[in-house]
């Protein structure tokens, strides 16, 4: 093992991380948005409901987030510093901007929104909820901006043999960014909508296994209405909820479709290799592959056959025709060695490496799977959505338990698809950390190889405590942040409104006690915190 | 113009450093209280709603500097960030865990629960505090850094006196400044405790910062940043008089003047040198050789003019909003969730 490798899979695998909290923070956060939003316009109660319980989850996975991406802020110096050295130039601004102009509204309108439920002017309250939701999304812009530019480097010129920017205006709209931000807010949406259905489904099934709502002789439903947390209202929130995420992620699903096609069509000028890689082809072609067999570990293309294929589809990703030749690996290595040369230069940099031969190929398995996982789970749960869609329509889910496991399991499939999109993304951009772009857009002699970006001065041993200790609390923190989850899942709308607990216990009580009104105006008993740690 | 946006950038990272320790400072210091001032759960829970609403905000201004110091002076990141991996790692892991147990202590009522996450919180918050006060402390002081900016002698070449002096320096100014914010913010019993504690630590918990301080003033001092010490001493006196006259809102408002004279006196000597290397003064960096280029600066420094004074704006309102001081009346009742 050497620093390099460890130092990889440090930052693959805390990136890796931080990008399960934040699709389900950018999504779940515009879709509470919107619920309140409905619920200030129409005053009604099961929105109130679904924004306190949707409310709450998201907080429970948003400081999460916030854990983790404070990692990522610092690691860059930490273990890369020499890439940091190399990019600051360009790569630093959208970091320090995403924190400044994103972060601090994020941060300190959320804390406003959480403890301000009856003690901001509805109004305010409701915008401060967009406001940190609506910073989400564009700190999601800054940071893909900084990262696009690691794909398809723009607007720098190379002085004493560093980029330095010299058209922001370039940076800030590298067509590669502009593409990569709407098909990552798709993806977190596409995570949001199977978040809602799968809970969802599982409140609907236990209303029915519990007795509450049943079909009637004729079929039609016959919804069950007890005091306290399982009223009509609670039916209300669930189904509402459960058509809303089908839907969000049908949409999510297009989305993602129609911008990733933009993706790929920019991936076949700007890195062809990572195509190639993706397709795991040796030769030139147009068919796209829906299996391949043969070893693709074995990091050569000769044996690998692709058994099925359909032709024509590859060129439309990548040209937007059928004909279009997309190059195979066997072609593009030559033009590659000629390019950035065949061996590591003799700089000092690249330490021991210095002088061996580089492999231009990425590792084909991650790549091929990878570009298939994304896409095949995002079909996978989109077309789970549509026929959870219809077979809502009586208004209730059928009694059977292994549905609603699938339906819970199915929350995992955009999840999937977001990691898998990003590791092909990450690792078929190897062996540069900053890729060279053939096309006459970008700038062809604007790259770095990763062996030269990890830190010199940070030790071998340095790296593997870092590695074996933020690994093993992320796996713990995962642990307990899931079981927090299911926790609060299976409380149902009551564990994010102690006031409707306690109304079904107060049987007794005065029927018209407020547990049931919006507690989100301005009310005034006493000095209790409404939200309180 | 262009030699004059290094030393903008410079002095506003100074800023972004100084709010960190103004505002994080009695953040983090509420955490190390946790353990060491409340008395039972419901003072542990005023406690925690002192800072509820605001903590995570605090917490922005450490990743806006370090990220303003990336894009601002990339050689100055790359160089403090490596060298001092291991105290950023513990760094990270106490705001990790300090930022989850906020979230969590409540979320299932059991005392055992809580009583974990407390100590994570209070624990996290000392590490961060100390990795943090290290980490400047040697920025003003010195790495064994070779010409390239990486660190030369092993993992812990930083171990050095003035690490350990910075890192007591901002974990003891943490815990007075947030005794000073809790009796400011907090009414009952768990005010008068730590309007005593301010008044018992006041007097000496500030000797390590002065110590780090004068140590830099000593080496590169002026007689402006010297006058800036003279001036920390003063308001560190009139925080203490204060304090003894009742007056909470002075006490605390003059505290956090002293401690930004102080932070102000030990940038200014320092400047122009971000990080001296201690083995060969050629290998410094400085706000010269370790800058972005002035076409970078100059856009940051246009986003910097709209952000920061928006981010003052909107968090001030925060801290106006949440003015009211809580009690152990204002406390809700624990809600436990159970499963339906
Ligand atoms: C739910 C998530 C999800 C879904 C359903 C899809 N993607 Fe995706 N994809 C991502 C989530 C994602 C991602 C994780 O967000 C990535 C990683 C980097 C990025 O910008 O987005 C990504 C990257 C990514 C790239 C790589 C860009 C590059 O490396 O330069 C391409 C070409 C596509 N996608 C294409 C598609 C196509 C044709 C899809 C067909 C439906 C698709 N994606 C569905
Ligand atoms: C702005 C955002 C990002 C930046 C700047 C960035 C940068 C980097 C850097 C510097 C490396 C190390 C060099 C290397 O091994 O390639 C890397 C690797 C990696 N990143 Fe990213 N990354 C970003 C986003 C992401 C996201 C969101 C994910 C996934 C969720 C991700 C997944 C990975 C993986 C899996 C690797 C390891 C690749 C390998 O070892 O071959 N990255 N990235
Ligand atoms: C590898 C580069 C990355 C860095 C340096 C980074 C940095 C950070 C930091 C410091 C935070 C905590 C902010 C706070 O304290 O409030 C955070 C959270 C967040 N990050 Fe990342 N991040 C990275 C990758 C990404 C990517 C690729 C995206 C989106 C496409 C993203 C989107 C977010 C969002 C929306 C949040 C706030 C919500 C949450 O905390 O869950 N990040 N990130």
């Amino acid at each position: 093992m050497e620093a390099l490798e460890i130092a990889r899979w440090q930052f693959g695998i805390t990136t890796v991380y931080h990008f399960l909290m934040v699709p389900l923070t950018i999504g779940l956060g515009l879709l509470v948005a919107g619920m309140q939003t409905l619920w200030h316009r129409t005053g009604k109660d099961h929105y109130l409901r679904m924004t306190k319980f949707w409310g709450k989850l998201f907080l429970i996975n948003f400081i999460m987030g916030v854990a983790t991406g404070l990692v990522q802020e610092f690691q860059f110096g930490m273990a890369w510093s020499e890439y940091s050295r190399f990019v600051g130039d360009v790569f630093g601004a959208p970091l320090a901007m995403e924190a400044l102009l994103a972060f601090f509204v994020e941060s300190t309108f959320l804390g406003l929104w959480i403890f301000g439920w009856g003690r901001l002017p509805r109004l305010i309250h409701l915008l401060s909820l967009w406001a940190a939701v609506l910073a989400s999304v564009f700190s999601a812009y800054f940071i893909l901006v900084a990262n696009s530019w690691m794909q398809h480097p723009v607007g720098v010129e190379m002085v004493d043999g560093r980029p330095v920017m010299v058209d922001a205006w370039a940076v800030f709209t590298n067509n590669t960014a502009l593409v990569a931000f709407p098909h990552t807010v798709f993806g977190a949406l596409a995570v949001a909508g199977a978040f809602l259905l799968g809970i969802s489904w599982y409140h609907l099934w236990k209303r029915r296994r519990d007795g509450l709502d049943s079909l009637g002789p004729d079929g039609s439903l016959v919804v069950g209405n007890p005091r306290g947390a399982r009223d009509a209202v609670d039916h209300a929130v669930w189904l509402r909820s459960a058509r809303a995420g089908a839907v969000v992620a049908m949409i999510a699903f297009a989305g993602t479709g129609i911008t990733g096609d933009l993706q790929g069509k920019l991936m076949f000028d700007q890195q062809p290799m990572k195509m190639a890689a993706a397709e795991a082809a040796c030769h030139d072609g147009t068919g796209f592959s829906i299996l391949s067999v043969g070893n693709l570990g074995a990091q050569s293309c000769d044996d690998i056959t692709a058994v099925i294929e359909v032709p024509g589809v590859l060129s439309f990703l990548a040209n937007g025709d059928f004909t279009t030749e997309v190059k195979g690996v066997n072609t593009l290595l030559p033009e590659y060695q000629e390019k950035y040369g065949t061996t590591l230069p003799d700089d000092p940099m690249y330490g021991e490496r210095a002088g061996t031969e580089i492999d231009y190929l990425p590792v084909m398995e991650v790549t091929y799977w990878g570009f298939r996982i994304m896409i095949g789970f995002g079909a996978i749960a989109a077309a789970a959505a549509a026929a959870a869609l219809w077979v809502l329509r009586r208004g209730t889910v059928p009694e059977s338990r292994w549905l609603m496991r699938l339906a819970v399991f199915g929350i995992l499939a955009p999840f999937g698809a977001n990691s898998a999109g990003w590791i092909f993304t990450e690792m078929g951009r190897q062996p540069f950390v900053v890729a060279p772009n053939p096309d006459p857009s970008g700038i062809d002699s604007v790259f770095m190889f990763t062996a030269a970006a990890v830190s010199p001065g940070v030790s071998l041993a340095e790296l593997i405590a870092s590695l074996v200790v933020l690994t093993s609390v992320y796996a713990v923190l995962l642990v307990v942040e899931v079981r927090l989850l299911v926790t609060y899942v299976r409380g149902g709308t009551a564990s994010a409104m102690p006031e409707l607990a306690h109304a079904a216990e107060d049987e007794d009580e005065d029927e018209d006690d407020d547990a049931a009104r919006p507690h989100g105006g301005r009310k005034d008993d006493g000095d209790v915190l409404a939200f309180a740690y | 113009m262009t030699e004059a946006l290094p030393t903008l950038w410079f002095v506003l990272i100074a800023v972004l450093w100084a709010g960190y320790l103004f505002l994080e400072g009695f953040d983090l210091g509420v955490g190390m209280l946790m353990k060491l001032l409340a008395r039972n759960d419901t003072q542990r829970r005023v406690l925690l709603n002192t800072v509820g609403p605001v903590w995570d905000g605090n917490e922005v201004w450490l990743v806006t500097a370090i990220g303003a110091t990336f894009a601002a002076f990339p050689h100055w990141y790359a160089s403090l960030l490596s060298a001092l991996y291991l105290p950023f790692l513990l760094v990270l892991l106490g705001l990790i865990f300090r930022a989850v147990a906020f979230e969590w202590r409540g979320k299932q009522d059991s005392d055992s629960w809580r009583n974990r996450w407390d100590w994570a919180i209070a624990v996290g918050s000392f590490t961060a505090a100390a990795g943090i006060g290290a980490a400047l402390a040697l920025t003003t002081t010195g790495l064994p850094l070779d010409a390239n900016g990486d660190r030369v002698g092993g993992a812990f070449a930083w171990a050095t006196p003035p690490a350990l002096l910075g890192a007591a320096a901002v974990v003891l100014f943490c815990l007075v400044h947030a005794a000073a914010f809790v009796a400011l913010k907090t009414e009952g019993g768990v005010r008068g405790q730590a309007d005593r504690l301010f008044r018992r630590l006041l007097p000496f918990a500030l000797i390590p910062f002065l110590g780090w301080t004068v140590l830099v003033q000593v080496r590169t001092g002026s007689v402006v940043t010297w006058l800036a010490v003279v001036l920390a001493v003063a308001c560190l006196t009139a925080s203490y008089r204060s304090a003894v006259g009742g007056r909470d809102g002075r006490a605390f408002a003059a505290l956090g003047g002293g401690m930004l004279a102080l932070v102000g006196s030990i940038f200014g000597a320092v400047f122009p040198v971000v990080l001296p290397s201690t083995l060969d003064p050629a290998f410094d960096l400085t706000v010269q050789n370790a800058s972005s280029s002035p076409y970078t600066l100059g856009l940051m420094s246009v986003v910097a003019c709209f952000g920061v004074p928006l981010v003052l704006a909107y968090q001030a309102w925060t801290y106006w909003v949440f003015r009211r001081r809580v009690s152990e009346a204002s406390i809700p009742a624990a809600h436990a969730v159970t499963a339906l």
